[in-house]
């Protein structure tokens, strides 16, 4: 079939031809972002955060005894955890990531010098790097002698007495990249503080766009104040066993404390994302509902013309087209007007795109996508035509000789 | 000659009910994908305090330094310092004004049948509830030298009362807080205004209220725990009461427009004369954000929404054009029956109405279908864990809201096909059958 009567006679329709590239086209414009924007959040959501997510569990205690010494509180409490059967490893700490409490300190390189990134600093007791699962790449784990406690009686005073750090590969990447990082100093607040080891992920307690999430530094610097976060690794299978547990030791030792937030590690994080979880439904949703709509208007358009050009198809049989030859016509009217479409909607794509950049902060489209939506819509206009075209390929050439 | 019409446009669309089927469907889903997130970003965009909102207003002085490593965080957040917050309430140059934080604090009841638990709570200055109209089941908040005082007084709210007191009066006895006493002196009338406008704006801006309020340097004195977000710069210790710790809330209330432009003189002096001190390093000026614009500034309504917004808008729009489209095909399909009408004496007018009612019907039958979706679409947002999620519910403006969207869209999806087949030729159509 050759293209100029396929042209001519969508010249006799404009405007309903016009119409349907219009929808291709915003068909496509919005389907290329949302998929986009969908595979944008997927990674997100599929970010490893850096411990051993399906080994962890913690529980928040709150000591509301008025004369509390937290340092012994939290040794006599690891104490009793640990007790707690299929307890690996226990840790006091007072963030994580996914749960918002984040103390964040501006790095700089020098004393006084304007900080380079603004990074979570992880405190904790001995075993903190264990218990939480993180991969150390570089270095050491701290040293026993290492640790001081956090003061967060005088404004978290500790970090200007704490020695040494570890921090993770993004964060040396931005502080001292292509350098060997151990043994070089970095200053969070006004003291120098020695970096001994790297660990290669670690996500802040905030997720945020790009490396910035997983600018963190652990200090050894022991939580002193009177709510703390006891972390517990267990085997996936003991997780729920052993919050119930920990929970009644907590309170066997003294109850004058208040528990919250008992959870695993998999709800803090299924809980984290429930929003984004909510979005990419809906994106999909969205997305599936604009192609249903879009094919849904090409095969009624298609249905519509196969009716009202019965009279010519038969006319055409008559002088010698065969089957094929009315399907192809139908499949190439098709494949002109999504083309055109998706031309259009190529266009409108990148400046819908371009306007959430701008207000949503939404990364640059990909051409992917629009080979993505592209191919998606030529399926879909060749499906949708199909059934439309195989009723027009079955007009008997008889129909030429009746009237309407 | 309507009804006539009308009867007319059921015979047609009988004629193809699957395609007639998926156009009330499409329109159906367009409009009750718009409604839905139309209603949500209503009732989400509302005034918190009707009345009352065009006297309040929030002075902002970013006191930052230059050097933040993040151009993003170059939006002011409202945060002010210790310093400059007691400077403005001493100073006392609005109607009223009130410095603010958020907190928690363990609440430990008397009786010793309930275990300790956290709760929510604000600590306020004194005008804080004449200023925003906060309502008193019974007693009233405290005064200007019960700020100074630092005393220990609380206002609960309706829900904290309950749970702590039953329903055996309150006012005079204590509530032990942390590790305090506090005297209850008054007791609030189930106060939620939403969002939490006076709050740091933030994910819990809906869906979150205050159970306590008391008196912030009390809490400070205290080392009651606060809530939200601290940003401190430079170095030296007592961050909390220090002038390079911003984390404060400041509102104002003034009675008239000509206060409020005295009152950013006054401002934009406070922040010439501390730059001579080498304070407030950053260009922008001093500013005076009504309470609805600070919204809107702050982004109260997330993103996300926002973005839902659109993409309904979108989807009805292909929706839309979709049914243009195929009204159209339609309409022209029966330029023969159009045209033996025209030949026997119909107007243009009449061919126009015949298939404006045409469009009209499915128009509106997917209005209906619209108004249920969107039921069911408000339904499900209800169901989402987010603060705002129990404020999804349609309300008149939006139910008629609705029927005029689908009244709209029908006519502008139905006009121009209509205006196309009653300007058919007659005589071309007929010779050519």
């Amino acid at each position: 079939m050759s293209l100029p009567p396929t042209v001519a006679s969508l010249k006799r329709h404009k405007l309903t031809a016009l119409l349907l590239v219009l929808q291709v086209s915003l068909t496509c414009a919005i389907v290329c972002n949302v998929a986009f924007m969908i595979a944008h959040r997927t990674t997100q959501l599929r970010q490893p955060s850096g411990v051993a997510e399906d080994e962890l569990v913690m529980i928040d205690s709150t000591d509301l005894d008025d004369n509390a010494q937290p340092l012994v509180r939290h040794d006599t409490d690891l104490a009793a955890l640990r007790q707690i059967a299929g307890v690996k490893s226990v840790a006091a700490i007072d963030a994580l990531p996914f749960n918002l409490n984040d103390w964040s300190n501006g790095i700089a390189l020098a004393p006084n010098a304007p900080s380079r990134a603004v990074a979570t600093a992880y405190n904790g007791t001995p075993g903190e790097l264990a218990t939480l699962g993180l991969h150390l790449i570089e270095g050491r784990d701290f040293l026993t002698n290492e640790y001081v406690p956090i003061d967060s009686a005088h404004d978290w005073a500790g970090i200007d007495r704490v020695p040494v750090t570890i921090i993770t590969r993004a964060l040396v990447e931005k502080l001292f990249p292509g350098q060997d990082p151990l043994g070089k100093s970095m200053y969070p607040d006004d003291k120098p503080v020695r970096i001994v080891g790297v660990v290669d992920h670690l996500l802040r307690p905030h997720v945020r766009e790009g490396t910035d999430s997983e600018y963190a530094t652990l200090f050894p610097m022991l939580p002193d104040s009177n709510d703390v976060t006891y972390v517990m690794r267990t085997s996936s299978q003991d997780r729920d066993r052993v919050l119930k547990q920990a929970a009644d030791a907590l309170n066997h030792l003294d109850d004058n404390r208040i528990l919250q937030h008992s959870q695993t590690f998999t709800q803090l994080r299924t809980d984290y994302f429930h929003r984004s979880r909510t979005m990419i439904a809906l994106l999909i949703a969205a997305a599936a509902g604009l192609l249903f709509v879009t094919a849904l208007g090409i095969a009624g358009l298609a249905s519509f013309w196969v009716q009202q050009r019965k009279r010519s198809i038969g006319i055409r049989r008559a002088v010698g087209a065969t089957r094929g030859d009315i399907l192809r016509y139908f499949q190439t009217e098709n494949f002109l007007i999504v083309t055109t479409g998706v031309m259009l909607g190529s266009l409108l794509a990148y400046s819908l795109n371009l306007m959430l950049m701008q207000h949503y902060e939404q990364p640059r489209l990909p051409v992917l996508y629009l080979a993505i939506g592209a191919v998606a819509l030529w399926l879909l206009g060749q499906l949708a035509v199909l059934g439309p075209a195989l009723r027009a390929a079955a007009v008997p050439p008889v129909v030429a000789t009746r009237s309407l | 000659m309507l009804g006539y019409y009308f009867v007319l446009a059921l015979y047609s669309l009988k004629r193809s009910r699957i395609i007639t089927a998926l156009m009330i469907l499409a329109i159906g889903l367009g409009i009750g994908a718009s409604m839905t997130m139309i209603t949500v970003l209503h009732v989400m965009s509302g005034d918190p305090l009707p009345g009352r909102s065009a006297q309040l207003y929030v002075p902002v002085i970013d006191p930052h330094p230059i050097n933040k490593t993040n151009n993003k965080d170059l939006l002011p957040d409202g945060n002010m310092t210790w310093t400059d917050a007691m400077y403005l309430l001493h100073a006392a140059r609005a109607d009223r004004q009130a410095a603010m934080a958020a907190g928690a604090s363990p609440v430990r009841p008397a009786q010793s049948t309930m275990r300790p638990f956290f709760d929510f709570g604000h600590y306020v200055t004194a005008d804080f509830f004449p200023m925003f109209g906060a309502p008193f089941r019974v007693g009233s908040g405290w005064t200007v030298q019960d700020d100074e005082q630092r005393a220990r007084v609380v206002v609960l709210n309706a829900d904290l009362n309950r749970k702590l007191f039953g329903n055996t009066p309150s006012i005079g006895r204590t509530v032990r807080l942390k590790n305090t006493d506090f005297r209850v002196i008054g007791v609030l009338d189930d106060w939620r205004p939403q969002p939490t406008f006076y709050a740091q704006i933030d994910d819990r801006a809906f869906g979150h209220t205050d159970q306590f309020f008391l008196p912030l340097q009390t809490a400070q004195e205290l080392q009651l725990d606060f809530n939200g977000q601290l940003t401190c710069w430079g170095s030296g210790g007592d961050a909390r009461t220090s002038d390079h710790c911003a984390w404060l809330q400041f509102w104002v209330q003034f009675n008239s427009a000509t206060k409020a432009h005295a009152y950013r003189d006054f401002l934009a002096d406070y922040w010439r004369d501390q730059q001579t001190h080498g304070r407030f390093p950053r260009p922008e000026h001093a500013q005076l954000y009504g309470l609805m614009d600070w919204l809107a500034n702050q982004h109260v309504i997330p993103a996300d929404l926002d973005l839902q917004l659109w993409l309904a808008l979108g989807f009805l729009g292909v929706c839309m054009v979709n049914i243009v489209g195929l009204l159209l095909a339609k309409f022209l399909r029966r330029s023969g029956e159009i045209s033996v009408r025209r030949a026997l004496g119909a107007r243009r007018r009449d061919i126009f109405l015949q298939l404006g009612i045409e469009s009209m019907v499915v128009g509106l039958a997917g209005g209906m279908l619209g108004l249920a979706l969107a039921e069911l679409g408000l339904w499900s947002v209800r169901q989402r864990p987010d603060g705002y999620a129990q404020l999804a519910q349609m309300d008149l403006v939006m139910l008629l809201g609705t029927f005029a969207l689908a009244v709209v869209a029908s006519l502008f999806a139905g006009l121009l096909p209509a205006w196309r087949a009653c300007n058919v030729t007659p005589a071309l159509q007929l010779k050519t059958q």
